[in-house]
């Protein structure tokens, strides 16, 4: 249950969530972009805790921490690698240089992470839907996204009733060995299999019914426009792309280490 | 026998689907759980055989508690058939689609093949034995997705919605066939909210609303209170509509046989020529 | 002409040994309620599917004589051209809804169809008035009940205005007053806006009663049509194996006892119980 719940989109109105997705979309790819440029923990600090005000004003601080928790092991692991790598690379000796690169490793990945959970869960399925709709994206690869997001939930519930059914049937899954397991699936994968075949076809039978393919050109019910958060977000990401290169051009970034007089 | 003691059940996204059902099914009974989608029907009888287990509460199954047993050997007394047919078929031919359970359960290979036999004899699916269950009708889909449950021949069965989709023949043979399992002495429990049906049947019948039961007794009293069916979202019989508008002749009003309001009828007619 | 006339169907499905649909001749005239009825696989389905092009456009297959729909052939039509006169409802709510709001559902054969937005707005708008699922507009399908998804496809075939709604069995997964409120947003269609309404059912006791075009189909034949209050109280109909409503069953019992009732076969409890309040108190 707990897998499918977090892709049912709740519709939660902030104004984050109605800024235009493209619009967040090309902030992210800003904040992608600069954290790639930058090496140093300061400049990734500084990004780390500018998406928070976002996060905020958009109240999916609780979701936020979940991803970011979720991507803690991750996290951990990629700092692990660099250390240890850079303690081979440096002559077999922990600098607190090392330690520091490390970190702001770890924290570009965390940026990453954040950055595109905040478009995630601020963006609904059919804003996004409607994004690449109105995005040069072919109507069809538009319409199977949402559709894909449509039925996912209505899947999962299939597979927890199949496996009901055969489990009343006296199916042990959790029975015999590794190859016995795999095996027990199969009486689960072929009706799931076969009723999203029948599925598809009835889709398929009711979009035909509808009309699908008239036009040459469609039309839409809903139409993105730019308001002034849009025009507002497009200015603080052109800032902060322009801030960044000039920056990374013209200021030597100091380090932690440097400052603290290691 | 099947006995629930306050059970409440919620699910993972925290919806209370049961809110303290008691009810109590004795071996032989025949019971139509009724009530709008949503009222925890399912919900009720998945935990028969152990499917879902409650938050609170107890459920028994012949004394046993289902929270200290598995599904495998609670379902080798409650057998569970799905509403959709498409849920469960799965083999390459009927007959292997019958076998499975039987095998699942460790029966020994005579007695599978005494059992294959037997089901389909019972479902008149012989003639399908060797064929795949993907290219038969919907009927005799359902009806195979039944015999493989009623294979391993297990006291209590419950059939989740079976009249949905089906035509007037095919619910005229269910009945008959559940009629049959009765004089075995199996218990039948029936999720439907087919009145027409139920009405047929007249089993004992269970109403549940919002994961409460809200009246438990014959059919003939539950099908012909109107306040509590469209509490349900229920309509009456039509049988029982017909007299509910004859009250004012002071005939009864609790008739949802068509042969009982025949006769009723006739006799009315009859006293009031004299 | 008639609004549909089919002249000589014989339709079989690829690779099917026999045809589902067998020398079918039929006219419908406009504003017609049309009730079809007959047991599992007797092709009424696929009878539907030729209403607007599925069959042959979809399912291939062959395809003999003639079929002309709002004036189209429908082997020269595509199933896309076909969608603007006939709607086509299914029998399962699920799948044939597939936007993540009602609404963008509703607007999607107008979307499909180029209608520019403003037009678009307003007919989505009236249409989900007229089925009364206006309140819940901006749910996503899978938050509404059954009822409610089969109102939404019953909305979005509206919004394309069409002369003529097609439904199959469109309550076989809805309680009884879930489906009893859909076929009176159906008869309401019919008789307020003259939408001619085919409906395919099994369950008459519900629905006979607001038609008086009744067709019975067995083994892909018609084999009764005309007067439901005749076609229903021919004992030849109940060995097909259709489900008479409980009401008409009644009253030929009593009449087959002597009671004195009105010569017309009632179709709902109603007009059963208005002739025998007559018949038992006269006297």
């Amino acid at each position: 249950m707990s897998v499918f719940d977090g892709l049912k989109f709740r519709k939660v109105y902030s104004p984050i969530h109605n800024l235009d997705p493209r619009m967040k979309f090309a902030y992210v790819i800003a904040i992608f972009v600069v954290a790639i440029i930058f090496y140093q923990v300061i400049p990734l600090l500084v990004l780390f805790f500018m998406q928070i005000p976002f996060v905020l004003l958009a109240r999916v601080q609780r979701q936020w921490l979940r991803s970011l928790r979720g991507a803690a092991f991750l996290a951990a692991f990629i700092f692990i690698i660099n250390v240890v790598t850079t303690y081979f690379t440096s002559g077999y000796t922990f600098t607190a240089i090392n330690i520091e690169n490390s970190t702001a490793m770890t924290l570009r990945f965390i940026v990453l992470v954040e950055s595109f959970s905040v478009f995630f869960l601020t963006t609904s399925p059919d804003h996004l839907g409607l994004a690449l709709e109105e995005s040069r994206v072919p109507y069809e690869f538009a319409f199977a996204f949402t559709t894909a997001v449509r039925f996912v939930p209505v899947l999962a519930e299939e597979a927890q009733t199949i496996m009901d059914a055969q489990k009343a049937r006296g199916l042990e899954l959790e029975k015999g060995g590794l190859l016995k397991r795999i095996r027990n699936y199969i009486p689960i994968l072929i009706p799931l299999i076969v009723s999203a075949i029948r599925r598809s076809l009835e889709l398929a039978e009711a979009m035909e019914s509808r009309a699908w393919g008239a036009a040459k050109k469609r039309t839409n019910l809903y139409s993105l426009k730019l308001h002034k958060g849009d025009f507002a977000l497009l200015a603080i990401t052109i800032g902060i792309l322009a801030l960044a290169v000039y920056a990374h051009f013209n200021v030597a970034v100091p380090t932690v280490s440097s400052l603290l007089g290691f | 026998m099947i006995v629930a003691e306050n059970v409440w059940f919620s699910y993972p996204s925290k919806v209370e689907a049961l809110k303290g059902v008691s009810l109590t099914i004795n071996d032989g009974e025949f019971v139509a759980i009724m009530g709008q989608n949503g009222a925890g029907k399912s919900t009720f009888v998945k935990h028969f055989n152990g499917l879902l287990k409650p938050s609170r509460g107890v459920v028994r199954v012949d004394g046993v508690e289902t929270t200290k047993s598995s599904v495998a050997a609670l379902a080798r007394n409650v057998g569970f058939v799905f509403q959709n047919p498409d849920h469960q078929l799965f083999s390459e031919t009927v007959e292997e689609e019958i076998a499975f359970a039987l095998k699942n359960f460790g029966f020994e290979k005579e007695v599978i093949e005494k059992r294959i036999e037997w089901a389909l004899n019972l479902l008149s699916l012989t003639q399908y034995r060797k064929t795949s269950p993907f290219l038969l009708s919907g009927g005799e889909r359902k009806r195979v997705a039944l015999a493989s449950v009623l294979a391993w021949d297990p006291q209590t069965l419950i059939l989740d919605e079976p009249t949905i989709g089906q035509d007037h023949e095919q619910k005229e043979k269910l009945r008959q066939f559940i009629m049959q399992l009765q004089t075995q002495k199996k218990t039948v429990v029936v999720v439907t909210h087919d009145v027409e049906f139920v009405a047929e049947c007249n089993p004992r019948v269970v109403l549940m609303k919002e994961g409460k039961i809200v009246a438990d007794g014959v059919g003939k009293e539950i099908l012909t209170d109107p306040p509590l069916l469209e509490l349900s979202s229920i309509v009456l019989p039509q049988i029982a509509q017909v007299f509910t508008k004859l009250s004012e002749l002071g005939l009864p009003k609790d008739v949802i046989d068509i042969y009982e309001a025949k006769n009723i009828i006739l006799k009315a007619k009859e006293s009031r020529h004299r | 002409m008639a609004l549909i006339e089919i002249k000589n169907l014989t339709y079989t499905y690829p690779g099917a040994s026999k045809p589902s649909i067998n020398d079918v001749s039929l006219k419908v005239e406009k504003g017609e309620f049309v009730l079809i009825t007959g047991p599992s696989g007797c092709g009424k389905t696929t009878l539907c599917r030729c209403f607007n092009g599925l069959v042959p456009h979809f399912y291939q297959g062959e395809l003999k004589g003639e079929i002309s729909v709002a004036g189209l052939d429908t082997l020269k039509h595509h199933t896309y051209e076909m969608a603007k006169h006939v709607g086509l409802v299914f029998q399962n709510p699920e799948n044939q809804l597939f936007a993540l709001s009602i609404e963008k559902d509703v607007a999607f054969g107008l979307e499909n169809n180029g209608v520019d937005r403003v037009e678009m707005r307003r007919r989505v708008d009236e249409v989900l008035q007229q089925t009364g699922i206006y309140d819940i507009r901006e749910r996503s399908p899978h938050e509404i009940s059954g009822g409610q998804q089969q109102r939404v496809a019953i909305a979005a075939v509206l919004a394309m205005e069409p002369e003529i709604i097609v439904l199959d069995e469109p309550t076989s997964f809805l309680d009884p007053l879930s489906a009893q409120k859909i076929f009176e947003v159906i008869f309401k269609l019919n008789r307020e806006q003259g939408i001619t309404v085919i409906l395919v059912e099994h369950r008459l006791d519900l629905t006979a009663k607001y038609t008086n075009h009744l067709i019975v189909m067995d083994e892909g034949k018609i084999r009764f049509e005309g007067d439901p209050r005749q076609i229903l109280s021919n004992e030849e109909t109940r060995l097909i194996g259709v489900g008479i409503p409980k009401a008409t069953l009644l009253y030929q019992m009593l009449k087959k006892e002597g009671l004195n009732l009105n010569n017309a076969t009632p179709l709902s409890s109603e007009e059963l119980a208005d002739q025998l309040l007559e018949a038992l108190k006269v006297e």
